[in-house]
């Protein structure tokens, strides 16, 4: 089949992601033409305010250079306008009489910036701030002449003064409104902003309204304003705001209003026209910023490539000032109505200013000054409607970063200096992530974690690098709402969606459940097969196929993979309780195997390290001891301390109950590994505060904590309720476990459950709901009839053995 | 000239698996992707040396076992951005017999 023509006009950021989204999902479906009446290929249009400032340079942010194109087998026209449309003939003509026809036709024209209509606006001196032209005539201008003159003090005439400042000029910044930025600011923050610009030498005019820029001999000389006043200006930037780009769509009769007008799917009133970016209108409203481009790029490209699935439905915008050294972030509605509260925190000397937005028990919208470090957290709380009322009394305090480890507990990017260590697992320092983000055009935490590894590993520095990403390319950045975030890259679907269709449809096996779901790769990647392996065992027990080939090697070997390809062996000691024949074997079967490393781990248990793979089910039969699964995601160890059957301090036998609770929870897995702890007595010596399940005995019975967690991130357990019996003890612990087992997205562990269901919630469901704890605690029970102990399995009748083989030739 | 030797039987390779084939060379894992094709990379990540034969095998990549890097089975390299490639050796199947070339 002859490949469909598709021709795009205009050559700007939205645009070209979207052809870049097409040709990673439909390659080879269309002959593509591209447009453009700048002479440049794509350049990272959110990063010209530091080339003005003089910090970077274009080839800097050049994001697809002409080569791209040609790879991609992309026909460009560069400096050519088109000017008009055939629609019948389908046929794009530009200026100079060049001709494409199309069978698509994707519209991508971005918007003019507004010039007022005053008089002397024609003359030299005066520009716009819009593209690489106007960057170039502003820099040149700044090596020549003094005075500017800004007109507008919305995000871009900001930006553009500071740039101005750096090179030298002296800038003025007049503004029609009372205060700064009245769109994204409030009267408080923008007071602060000005302050801070002041500092810098920038200076303020504002409310003015400018009436006329008087010449001399052709260039500007001076700016007039209604009240009289007058200022010298060799230079005046009109930033008073921007104008979707819809003549070539008018001219052609498309409906538009104020903006090309497009359908959840980016068409317009032609179905064969589609229009992405800044000249379309989505729902009546024009986007400016780039995120919502992205977003729309994503769904207009998945409908180009006749996949028909995706619709566009707005985008909730946030923004950020790039300007270096001011932090300002806002995002939603920050003025309130009557319906709303606020929360504020005000420090006027301390350069600080926060305001949270609340209507029904939700944020919806923010402003921040001077500490933006929670930016991106709060716009998550809102994009994910998540209800606030358990943290609204530490809400304003921030995202708790304090358990932090491995960065100094700096929780604050800004502060950080260019050299200072922010991935502590993978050596990467601040300043290697600002250069990749700019120098590579990255947009999206997941572009972050590929190129520099940051925040790859344990993931402690996620917020550090969110925050990061968020200063260097401001407004572009959008953290995805934890609410629809997909598996992974085979499909668009929620974990939440795959376990619905797994439980309704009955799927018992991952292809099975790849078909119905119309799995974007045939066999996934690794990512999604384990965790569809779990949720189909998870969902069908006794019933679901486990495939070994979709887990990873841990759980295939059961054992734990090591730096050097050898494995470690952990055998299970319940409630850390050993014997002298245990260790006698022990001792044995390291002597036989020469097994290099014996180490007492942190769950009271003793790992053997350096097992050769094909040792491993030798091991397992001479050690005749169960699997401690130390590589699985499942219940790993119940720690205990010694408790009232030594301690003189112990009120309950901790360590009975520890037993108990192992014996009836071992071979459970889960989406990611639980921990438990029992102490005897609130001293606490087992830790029980830093545990997935963590029970303290007192007096009266026992006390139960949930969602710990000593890792990555300190997390201390909350407590979800207190019983009297160990077999009550079973039963919450039990219902609470096949809870998190039946709810939680694969890989977070139960404090990450938690946050995002509440723990009232949790409450309800295994404190409250006595009928409903028991059915959890009975499905729990029923998934593990039965279940078998893979060290006896394999070290007995060796099913496949193939998997332990080494082929000698 | 070149000598095909005969290293396994497709059947002795689990599908979307890998074996771990030990000679003169060193350790090659031989993988069988979803379709019954097969690849014969040595059995060390570019990165930090992993045995790829340990990894999860989708398409015609696998995901080695230590960091996660996504290894392409036919040419031995890694996925963009990371950069590196693992040696691979010519192998082929004839009736259900794998052989490699050594």
């Amino acid at each position: 089949m002859k490949p469909m023509k598709l021709v795009m006009v205009g050559n700007g950021m939205a645009g070209v992601r979207t052809l870049e989204e097409l040709l990673k999902i439909a390659p080879d479906l269309y002959e593509i033409t591209v447009f453009g009446a700048e002479p440049h290929a794509n350049y990272n249009r959110i990063l010209l305010s530091p080339v003005l400032a003089g910090e970077m340079t274009l080839q800097d942010i050049m994001l697809n250079d002409v080569d791209w194109y040609r790879e991609n087998g992309i026909r460009l026209h560069l400096g050519k306008q088109v000017t008009k449309l055939d629609r019948r003939l389908r046929k794009a003509y530009a200026e100079d009489g060049t001709c494409e026809s199309y069978d698509r036709l994707l519209l991508a024209t971005g918007s003019n910036p507004v010039i007022l209509p005053i008089p002397g606006k024609d003359l030299e001196g005066v520009v716009s701030y819009r593209d690489i032209h106007d960057t170039n005539r502003m820099i040149e201008a700044a090596g020549h002449h003094r005075h500017a003159v800004v007109i507008g003090g919305g995000l871009l005439g900001l930006e553009a003064a500071n740039g101005l400042a750096q090179r030298g000029m002296d800038v003025t910044v007049v503004h029609l409104a009372e205060w700064l930025m009245e769109r994204q600011l409030d009267r408080a923050a923008a007071r602060m902003l000005q302050r801070s610009l002041e500092r810098r030498g920038l200076k303020f005019l504002l409310p003015k309204q400018t009436q006329e820029l008087v010449g001399e001999n052709g260039r500007v000389a001076k700016v007039r304003f209604a009240d009289g006043d007058e200022i010298p200006a060799e230079l005046v930037v009109m930033a008073v705001g921007i104008r979707p780009n819809t003549a070539l769509a008018e001219s052609c009769g498309l409906l538009c209003n104020r903006g090309i007008v497009v359908s959840d799917t980016l068409q317009t009133y032609d179905p064969r026209i589609y229009a992405v970016g800044e000249c379309a209108s989505h729902r009546g409203t024009a986007y400016g910023l780039v995120a919502p481009l992205f977003e729309m790029a994503k769904v207009c490209a998945n409908h180009l490539a006749l996949l028909g699935f995706g619709r566009y439905q707005g985008s909730v915008t946030s923004t950020k000032l790039k300007v270096t050294g001011i932090d300002l972030f806002s995002a939603g509605n920050f003025t309130g109505n009557e319906q709303s509260e606020e929360i504020v925190l005000h420090d006027a000397v301390g350069g600080v200013y926060k305001k949270l937005v609340i209507e029904n028990n939700q944020i919806v919208g923010s402003v921040m000054y001077g500490d933006t470090a929670d930016g991106a957290w709060y716009f998550q709380l809102m994009r994910d409607g998540q209800a606030i009322g358990e943290i609204r009394d530490h809400l304003m305090f921030g995202q708790n970063h304090l358990g932090n480890a491995g960065h100094l507990g700096q929780s604050k990017a800004a502060n950080m200096p260019d050299d200072m260590e922010v991935c502590g697992c993978n050596g990467v320092c601040k300043g290697t992530i600002v250069t990749a983000i700019k120098e590579k055009g990255l947009f999206t935490l997941e572009d972050v974690r590929k190129h520099t590894k940051a925040s790859s590993s344990c993931g402690s520095c996620t917020g550090l690098v969110e925050q990061i990403l968020a200063s260097t390319v401001g407004g572009a950045y959008t953290p995805q709402a934890s609410a629809d975030k997909p598996v992974c890259g085979c499909t668009d679907l929620t974990h939440e969606e795959v376990r619905k269709a797994i439980k309704e449809q009955r799927l018992l096996s991952i292809p099975a459940t790849m078909k119905f779901l119309s799995w974007g790769n045939p066999n996934g990647c690794a990512s999604c097969r384990p965790a569809l392996n779990y949720y189909l065992l998870c969902a069908w027990p006794h019933e679901a196929q486990d495939d070994p080939q979709s887990r990873f090697i841990n759980e295939r070997a059961h054992a734990n993979i090591q730096k050097d390809g050898t494995f470690s062996v952990v055998p299970r000691m319940f409630g850390g309780v050993t014997s002298a024949g245990d260790l006698r074997r022990i001792a044995d079967v390291v002597d036989k195997y020469r097994i290099p490393t014996i180490k007492v781990t942190g769950g009271q248990r003793i790992d053997l390290l350096g097992v050769q793979k094909e040792d491993l089910p030798k091991v397992w039969a001479d050690l005749d001891m169960p699997s401690g699964h130390a590589y699985a995601k499942a219940l790993r160890t119940v720690k205990t301390c010694v408790g009232s059957e030594w301690c003189r301090f112990g009120v309950q036998d901790s360590t009975r109950m520890g037993i108990d609770l192992e014996q009836a929870f071992w071979k459970m897995y889960a989406p990611h590994k639980v921990k438990m702890a029992v102490s005897g007595c609130p001293r606490n010596c087992a830790e029980s505060g830093i545990k997935d399940v963590g029970v303290i005995g007192v007096d009266s019975g026992w006390e139960i904590y949930v969602g710990g967690n000593g890792g990555i991130k300190t997390e201390v357990a909350q407590f979800l309720v207190k019983v009297k019996t160990p077999e009550e003890v079973l039963e919450y612990a039990g219902a609470f476990v096949q809870l998190y087992r039946e709810e939680a997205r694969y890989l977070d562990r139960t404090v990450h459950f938690i946050q995002r269901v509440g723990l009232d919630y949790v409450k309800k469901r295994v404190a409250d709901d006595a009928e409903g704890r028991r059915a959890l605690y009975q499905r729990l029970l029923y998934a593990l009839q039965g279940e078998k102990d893979p060290w006896r399995e394999r070290s007995r009748q060796a099913s496949d053995s193939r998997e332990f083989e080494t082929i000698e030739i | 000239m070149t000598q095909w030797t005969k290293v396994a039987l497709l059947d002795d390779i689990p599908r979307l698996g890998a074996r771990v084939v030990h000679g003169r060379q060193g350790n090659i894992a031989v993988f069988r992707t979803a379709e019954d094709q097969v690849f014969a990379v040595e059995d060390k990540c570019p990165h930090k040396g992993g045995p790829l034969s340990q990894g999860i095998v989708f398409g015609d990549k696998v995901a080695c076992p230590l960091h996660g890097w996504t290894i392409g089975l036919g040419d031995g390299c890694a996925d963009a951005p990371d950069e590196g490639c693992a040696r691979t050796v010519p192998v082929k199947l004839e009736n259900g017999v794998v052989f490699m070339e050594l």
